[in-house]
């Protein structure tokens, strides 16, 4: 009798179920010592379906055929100058905030993914695990050689991983990491895999990528179509994990439900800058932020929730929050960095005439009325010779870790949101109900944020001894690195090249 | 809620409490409705700094780049300490006029504005 033929989906189990094996004079809970604190209940990990299914020697094959293809387009752009052929040198800051805050997530994305592949007690989830590791670690990889030839003519890029650790915007994607790997593996799972690499990767990754194609950066471009079919397997990993926790016991579901409200929060919080990146750093438009929101998680994230209905998962319940918010977020962003902009590793500016128009166009509700009046207060000061920047330091979300510029924008716009709460004596902030509710859940994972303000007072930053002290400490290059792009070494040296006055 | 950990006695330290600020406390302060400024300021004070220095030193410097800074009338000023109405007692210090460590500040002018619509 000849044996069953296997399909590719049972081939692929029964390669990867062989290299686990029984503990024989070992307790697996000692092996697997993570598994049950976050309280989540495995009843059989056979039940895991493989997202994806690489074997090792395919994995290094596909995976090098890509490296071999994309150095070889880095090295053409390089030889080329391709850095002459961006729309405008105001499009290069863009990468830098990328460099300097979301690059190094990949790091903290490929040590969690690596910590998570060693917990999990299901050899597929730790398989999965394990290659989106090294994914991650490709991507920063990758991400630092894309911009290292723009490091060679640009201002701001040089200190990014220094920074990453110290300076106040940065922080708030560090703590995001920081949050998400102090978690157990599951929690991990869902931060990461689910909320950020499923649900809002769209919203990172579009924007980025199509801003580069649409302002003549090859070099990041490439990069993306590099990292596409790794973040597939990324999104099929984080929908399988997401599948696999509410089936196998309903004891799961108010604890996923937990974590998806959470990090959706968090990762929407942490897009503030994406949103900023797409309406006012990109010369060419992709599209409004405000578009993307309602293309990439009105329509489709709704899509996924309605979904996950059978589960008992719901959508959370911010959802109108965030959509008020979208017609506000960009402009509040940018603001805040353009008039802070004596402590920025990037430059900012003033938008054009056509781009206030585009603006207008874009957000018919709230630009004209709360955002354009701003922008010619500025001109006006800036034609006095008294550009704005903003004197002193913010107030800070404790949870977050962002300014706290968010706006109650579903009453009035005008009035900033004040929350806060008192933990065993001492008052924390918060910039919305939701990262207050975050620190009230878990308050002794934030109790002991490292929150950039607050070090500069207590003088951790190269102080005390004022602001110049602290500049020194961030290793940003001042009278370069920061301030408007008008006037900068960047502008001077793109007139120069592109032979303009 | 307690925070989900390995151990039951699992703590963080206090990054932020009262004693790290060598004798300062934490001040909050912003002008609602004025989001010239994007945010509230912080402020590291000494509590026994009369209010009335807060006005001239601390506010008078941080928020005199506003336009309309010089028309404001201190006399109708209302003022809030953590969301609760305040009236500061000029003469007296920061801690007898209850401020204590991270409170928030705010004041709201009356004066006519040509941003009060956009709310710069």
């Amino acid at each position: 009798m000849s044996a069953k033929k296997l399909n590719l989906k049972d081939k692929y189990r029964l390669l990867t179920r062989d290299l686990d094996w029984d503990f024989s004079y070992e307790d697996r809970k000692d092996a697997f010592p993570f598994e049950e604190f976050e309280g989540i209940k495995i009843t059989d990990w056979d039940k895991w379906e493989d997202p994806f299914r690489l074997t090792m020697d395919s994995y290094w094959k596909y995976q090098a055929e890509k490296e071999k293809k994309l150095y070889a387009i880095y090295d053409a752009f390089s030889q080329n100058n391709g850095h002459l052929n961006v729309s405008d040198a105001r499009y290069v800051n863009a990468i830098k905030i990328f460099l300097t805050a979301v690059s190094p997530g990949e790091l903290a994305a490929h040590s969690g993914f690596a910590f998570t592949g060693r917990q999990m007690g299901g050899i597929g989830a730790r398989i999965a695990s394990q290659m989106q590791s090294i994914d991650e670690l490709r991507h920063i990889q990758t991400q630092i050689h894309a911009m290292s030839h723009y490091n060679k003519f640009f201002d701001g890029f040089d200190e990014f991983s220094h920074m990453h650790d110290r300076v106040w915007y940065i922080s708030v994607v560090k703590s995001f990491f920081d949050d998400a790997r102090s978690a157990g593996p599951f929690e991990f799972m869902v931060s990461v895999g689910f909320s950020f690499e499923y649900v809002l990767t769209n919203l990172l990754f579009v924007p980025f990528m199509s801003g580069a194609a649409y302002n003549g950066d090859m070099a990041t471009v490439t990069f993306g179509f590099s990292a596409q079919s790794d973040e597939a397997r990324h999104m099929t990993l984080g929908l399988e994990i997401i599948k696999f926790l509410l089936e196998q016991h309903e004891d799961n579901v108010p604890i996923v439900q937990k974590w998806i409200d959470k990090w959706l929060w968090r990762g929407y919080r942490i897009l503030t800058v994406v949103a900023m990146m797409m309406d006012y750093m990109l010369p060419q438009k992709v599209m409004s932020w405000k578009e993307a929101w309602e293309l990439y998680f009105e329509q489709a994230g709704g899509a996924l929730f309605k979904d996950l209905e059978r589960y008992g998962i719901k959508m959370p319940d911010y959802t109108d929050l965030i959509k008020a918010e979208k017609d506000h977020l960009s402009h509040q962003a940018w603001w805040t960095f353009y008039t802070n902009s004596q402590a920025t590793a990037f430059h900012t500016w003033i938008p054009s005439d056509e781009e206030l128009d585009w603006l207008s166009e874009k957000y018919p509700e709230t630009f004209d009325k709360y955002y354009r009046p701003r922008w010619e207060l500025a001109k006006e000061m800036a034609d006095k010779g008294e550009r704005y920047y903003n004197e002193g330091l913010p107030q800070l979300c404790q949870t977050c870790q962002i300014p706290m510029i968010y706006t109650d924008v579903q009453n009035d716009p005008r009035d900033i949101v004040y929350r806060s709460t008192k933990y065993q004596g001492e008052r924390f902030h918060f910039c919305s109900d939701q990262c207050q509710h975050i620190f009230e859940d878990e308050p002794e994972k934030y109790v002991h944020a490292w929150l950039p303000v607050h070090q500069i007072f207590q003088g951790n930053c190269g102080g005390p001894g004022g602001l110049e002290k602290v500049m020194d400490y961030y290793k940003l290059d001042v009278g370069n690195a920061n301030m408007d792009y008008v006037g900068s070494p960047d502008e001077e040296r793109w007139k120069n090249w592109k032979g303009v006055a | 809620m307690a925070t989900q950990a390995l151990r039951a006695d699992y703590h963080g330290d206090r990054k932020d409490a009262e004693d790290q600020f060598h004798g300062a406390i934490l001040v909050y302060i912003n002008w609602d409705k004025h989001l010239f400024f994007y945010s509230a300021k912080a402020f590291p004070l000494d509590p026994n700094m009369p209010f009335a220095a807060v006005l001239e030193h601390v506010i008078g410097t941080h928020f005199c780049q506003h336009p309309e800074y010089k028309n404001i009338n201190w006399d109708t000023v209302e003022w809030t300490l953590n969301n609760e109405p305040f009236t500061p007692a000029m003469e007296k210090s920061l801690a007898e006029n209850g401020f204590d460590h991270k409170c928030l500040l705010r004041f709201k002018t009356a004066e006519a504005s040509n941003f009060e619509a956009a709310g710069i």
